[in-house]
């Protein structure tokens, strides 16, 4: 019989965490990004006790403050203060918690009903397919923001029917990826072997073809996350978003429209919110390309 | 875990018949044209006893997978019977082909495809029992380990994923794989075509010490004529869908009367004392298409003793010198 | 003078916890006109050896030897540019894979002709003409018509012709010849290695054959060279190597071949795994593995040295005589 002297015991290799670790932190950019959305994550976990005002405290004493660097500024608020005396900081530390919502809501969303519907799509095939791909190729062509408006027009303005238009609009993206994934996954031999010992439809697809096609969602989806905070900002500042007093970022820069010229900080800073975190999902999401991608390894 | 050792009397009944078996693809040319037929397998017959192993050999195209893939229930033969421990295949009602995969398991190729990189050996041995017994997860989990130590894997390998084995023990964790169901038919294909010859030497002789204690027949699928020298009883040669030659091993690796066989035999290189000249069959050509093959034989293009005959009537396999040819000219070999 | 000399050829390629040695102090030397095998398995260095000579080794990588000269130019004091006319023009060399090794997107005709129109120097029409001479010489059918036919459109023989005919278009002293016939069927095989015999032959190159496949090497080769671990452990004429091997190595692949048999129920079989990245042994890197290993091979490394018309790394070289 084989002698076990044939398998000599195996090294242990480093946990999969650890070795996907080493990866990701070669990557300089990545880790910047991970960092800052780490922060923005506490910055909204905690805002109630970080920020130095009630977004919602008016007091027009102070309307239009500028920052507190500046020539008649104060330590009082140091991002200044809108046009009726809001304190900016406070409502940029709360609108955090809005973006992200926005942001993670709209992905969940769409990555579960994306998933679904391509991982049946690239199971079955057939008539199912082609009818969900033609749907999916449909929505691709509409411009997006358009198409948002367009929901949103139907359903009425606000938070709740913005997120799901965006969601509705950055669909196809998951259901292509996770088809392509899952045709791929299908002529593997371990699928066949699967099937051969009688798995039934619902186990192959989420026991056996699933878990290997989540790379490319993982990654999509932390690069959706920035979209949708990008196209709720978009949908607040055109006023079909979450609607005023709301301290979502865009919402803030819709009403802030007026005093570009006059006062900068009030449109410049929920602006650069906007930026900051959305480059670092970004890196973030180029980050976890990199780590997931086999040909990379080194 | 105590394996029930099955004595092979002379006289046992067949694991496997298979008799006349087709598979036709249709090739869709689109909606302006007629489908095209591809002849996949064209009316091979044959039969495999307990503990024995039946070695099918042919280059690409011949048809050897599709033969595979048949046997194995993964897809239906267009025509033609098929036994499986006396259960008709072909007609077969769905619950009954499902119980029929206890019968047959397979054995993949690329021992580096053939199982789930997301999932640990443990998981992948004891899914063939998840979905087919009612044993408990403790049971299962105890069959998996025992099963782990047949194959000559050790015990800590049940909590590993599979990256982190070699070709070779990837292939042995197939082989035990195959065997949670205790199948009375192995179908292996090219099991040990992608592994180094010393790893190859190591998996050859596990399946022979299996088939030995088990009782187990095997459907071996190969392109490597040393490999199939060594570990068959019956040879089954095939070009382009037809079984051109078949019968015992000895009898036909001793004295091949088909061209085609002698010409596989001649190009397989063999340590023959380096630089000695040994007689040489090179084939012209090259493999016609399957969606067009040739009137008359099928090996008519490339064959060096073709005459008109060859071109015209396709030859019927039959029994000459102890085994079966298809080749009008057979009788010139003996 | 040699046509290729290397002397003591190192490639190194260092990750976070060790070195790997893909290639460990390797030593060949090739006349105009040589066929050398080279025989390994699976990690054993043979291809990085030859990627190493052509320059195909990239980051991070590390290339180091005592001697790599190849037709009495120094390769190691050359600019990557000179060393890339050099080994583009002289030395040729061909693949496993045909149909990955060819750029699908381009015809057969396309890229021969840029070879030729690189390295040559000739025109189009010039170009066209040698383009069929060459697929006729390596035995394509109605060559005019292949000239505008994409790989995929052919078989893998005919593709690995293709190649072959790239390879020998600037006439070339060295072709390194890759696992040619691994992916091939056995009829093919047999016919690109005649092809190759033929070819060596008439264009009197020197070939290296690197394959893992031991009957392929004893038709082909008058040399042969056995490598394990990225070391070469025994160098010898290709009928003194399988008739009677001096390294346990050699003798112990041989056993494990099913051709070598003799109708035995089980084959030999080598005990233990090829040592990865963290278990390199510290004296010879077969004696975990080896039946007649010692202490002290077990804590001395052999050098690789002359025994018996050819070279061998070990201590006791069959049949069990003592240095």
């Amino acid at each position: 019989m084989t002698t076990l002297a044939d398998t000599p015991a195996l090294i242990e290799p480093p946990h999969r965490l650890r070795e996907f670790w080493d990866y990701f932190s070669t990557n300089k950019g990545a880790v910047t990004g991970l960092v800052i959305v780490l922060g923005v994550l506490l910055m909204a976990a905690f805002a109630p006790w970080i920020a130095p005002y009630s977004p919602n405290d008016t007091d027009p004493s102070v309307f239009l403050t500028p920052p507190a660097w500046q020539a008649g500024g104060s330590s009082a608020h140091w991002l200044g203060t809108d046009a009726i005396g809001r304190d900016i900081l406070s409502r940029l530390i709360h609108g955090a918690r809005l973006s992200l919502a926005i942001g993670l809501a709209v992905v969940v969303l769409s990555v579960l009903a994306g998933t679904v519907l391509g991982l049946t799509a690239g199971y079955f095939r057939g008539v199912f397919e082609v009818a969900v791909m033609r749907l999916m190729d449909i929505i691709l062509t509409l411009p997006s923001l358009l198409l948002a408006i367009v929901i949103v027009a139907i359903l009425g303005p606000g938070l709740m029917n913005a997120m799901l238009a965006v969601a509705v609009v950055v669909l196809p993206h998951y259901v292509r990826i996770t088809r392509a994934a899952v045709i791929t996954e299908m002529s593997r031999d371990y699928v066949t072997a699967a099937r051969m010992n009688g798995a039934g439809h619902l186990r192959l697809m989420f026991n056996e073809v699933l878990p290997n096609c989540t790379a490319p969602l993982i990654v999509q989806a932390s690069l959706g996350i920035s979209s949708a905070i990008l196209d709720a900002a978009a949908l607040g500042f055109l006023g079909l978003g979450a609607q005023p007093p709301s301290p979502e970022w865009g919402t803030m820069l819709a009403d802030a429209r007026e005093f570009v010229l006059r006062a900068w900080w009030v449109v410049t800073f929920p602006g650069l919110a906007i930026l900051i975190t959305v480059l670092a999902f970004n890196l973030l999401g180029d980050g976890l390309r990199d780590a997931f991608d086999p040909k990379l390894k080194r | 875990m105590s394996l029930p050792d099955k004595t092979i009397e002379a006289s046992a009944a067949p694991v496997v018949v298979a008799r006349d078996l087709k598979q036709v693809y249709k090739i869709s040319r689109g909606v302006m044209h007629p489908a095209d037929h591809l002849q996949a397998v064209s009316g091979v017959s044959f039969t495999v006893l307990p503990g024995k192993t039946l070695a099918v050999v042919g280059e690409s195209g011949c048809g050897k997978s599709t033969l595979a893939r048949m046997v194995s229930l993964i897809e239906v033969p267009t025509s033609g019977e098929l036994t499986l421990d006396g259960v008709d295949v072909v007609k077969a009602s769905a619950a009954e082909r499902h119980t029929l995969r206890r019968t047959v398991q397979l054995v993949f190729q690329n021992p580096f495809g053939s199982l789930n990189p997301r999932k640990k050996i443990g998981a992948i041995l004891e899914a063939p029992l998840e979905i087919n017994t009612t044993l408990d997860a403790k049971a299962r989990a105890e069959q998996a380990r025992a099963m782990l130590a047949l194959v000559g894997l050790r015990p800590e390998h049940y909590d590993r994923y599979p990256h982190m084995f070699s070709g070779g023990q990837r292939q042995r964790i197939a082989i035990a794989r195959a065997l949670m169901l205790k199948p009375a038919l192995i179908v292996a294909d090219e099991p040990v075509s992608a592994l180094d010859v010393s790893i190859q030497a190591q998996v050859l002789n596990l399946l022979a010490d299996l088939q030995q204690e088990l009782g187990l027949a095997y459907l071996f699928i190969s392109h490597d004529l040393g490999v199939v020298r060594h570990i068959a009883h019956d040879v089954l040669v095939m070009y382009l869908g037809h079984a051109v030659e078949q019968g015992d091993k000895k009898t036909i690796f001793a004295q091949p009367l088909h061209p085609y066989t002698q010409a596989l035999l001649a190009s397989t290189p063999g340590i023959v004392g380096a630089g000695a000249p040994r007689k040489r069959i090179v084939l012209s050509g090259e493999l016609p298409s399957p969606l067009n093959p040739p009137g008359g034989c099928v090996f008519s293009t490339r064959c060096p003793h073709v005459t008109a005959q060859c071109h015209n009537a396709r030859p019927v396999l039959r029994e000459l010198a102890g085994r079966q040819v298809a080749c009008h000219l057979a009788e010139q070999f003996t | 003078m040699a046509l290729l000399e290397i002397e003591n050829l190192s490639v190194k390629f260092p990750s976070k916890t060790a070195v790997m040695h893909a290639v460990d102090g390797v030593s060949l030397s090739l006349d105009a006109g040589d066929v050398l095998g080279i025989v390994g398995e699976s990690g054993s260095g043979k291809s990085v050896t030859m990627m190493a000579l052509m320059g195909l080794v990239s980051f991070p990588g590390e290339v180091t030897a005592d001697k790599l000269r190849f037709d009495g130019h120094d390769l190691l004091k050359l600019s990557a540019n000179a060393r890339a006319k050099l080994t583009g023009k002289d030395v040729a060399m061909i693949f496993q894979d045909p149909t990955t090794s060819l750029n699908p997107c381009f015809t057969v005709g396309y890229q021969l002709a840029e070879t030729l129109k690189l390295h040559m120097g000739l025109d189009s029409k010039a170009a066209r003409k040698r383009s069929i001479e060459l697929l006729e010489q390596v035995g394509i059918p109605a060559p005019e018509s292949r000239l505008n036919v994409f790989p995929h459109q052919m078989s893998g023989g005919m593709n690995q012709r293709v190649m072959i005919a790239m390879a020998i278009s600037c006439s070339p002293k060295l072709l390194i010849a890759d696992e040619p016939t691994t992916a091939l069927d056995v009829t093919i095989q047999a016919q690109i290695l005649d092809l190759l015999r033929t070819l060596q032959k008439d264009l009197n190159m020197a070939l290296v054959l690197i394959t893992h496949n031991m009957g392929v090497v004893s038709e082909m080769a008058q040399r042969v060279a056995v490598m394990y671990a990225g070391q070469i452990m025994e160098t010898r004429s290709a009928h003194d190597i399988f008739e009677a091997p001096q390294h346990p190595y050699t003798e112990a692949l041989l056993a494990a071949m099913p051709e070598r048999s003799d109708g035995a129920a089980r084959l030999a079989t080598i005990p233990g795994m090829v040592p990865g990245l963290n278990d390199r042994p510290v004296g010879c890197l077969f004696a975990p593995r080896c039946t007649y290993a010692n202490n002290h091979c077990r804590t001395d490394r052999p050098e690789l040295r002359e025994w018996q018309d050819g070279m061998v790394r070990c201590h006791y070289p069959l049949p069990g005589v003592k240095p």
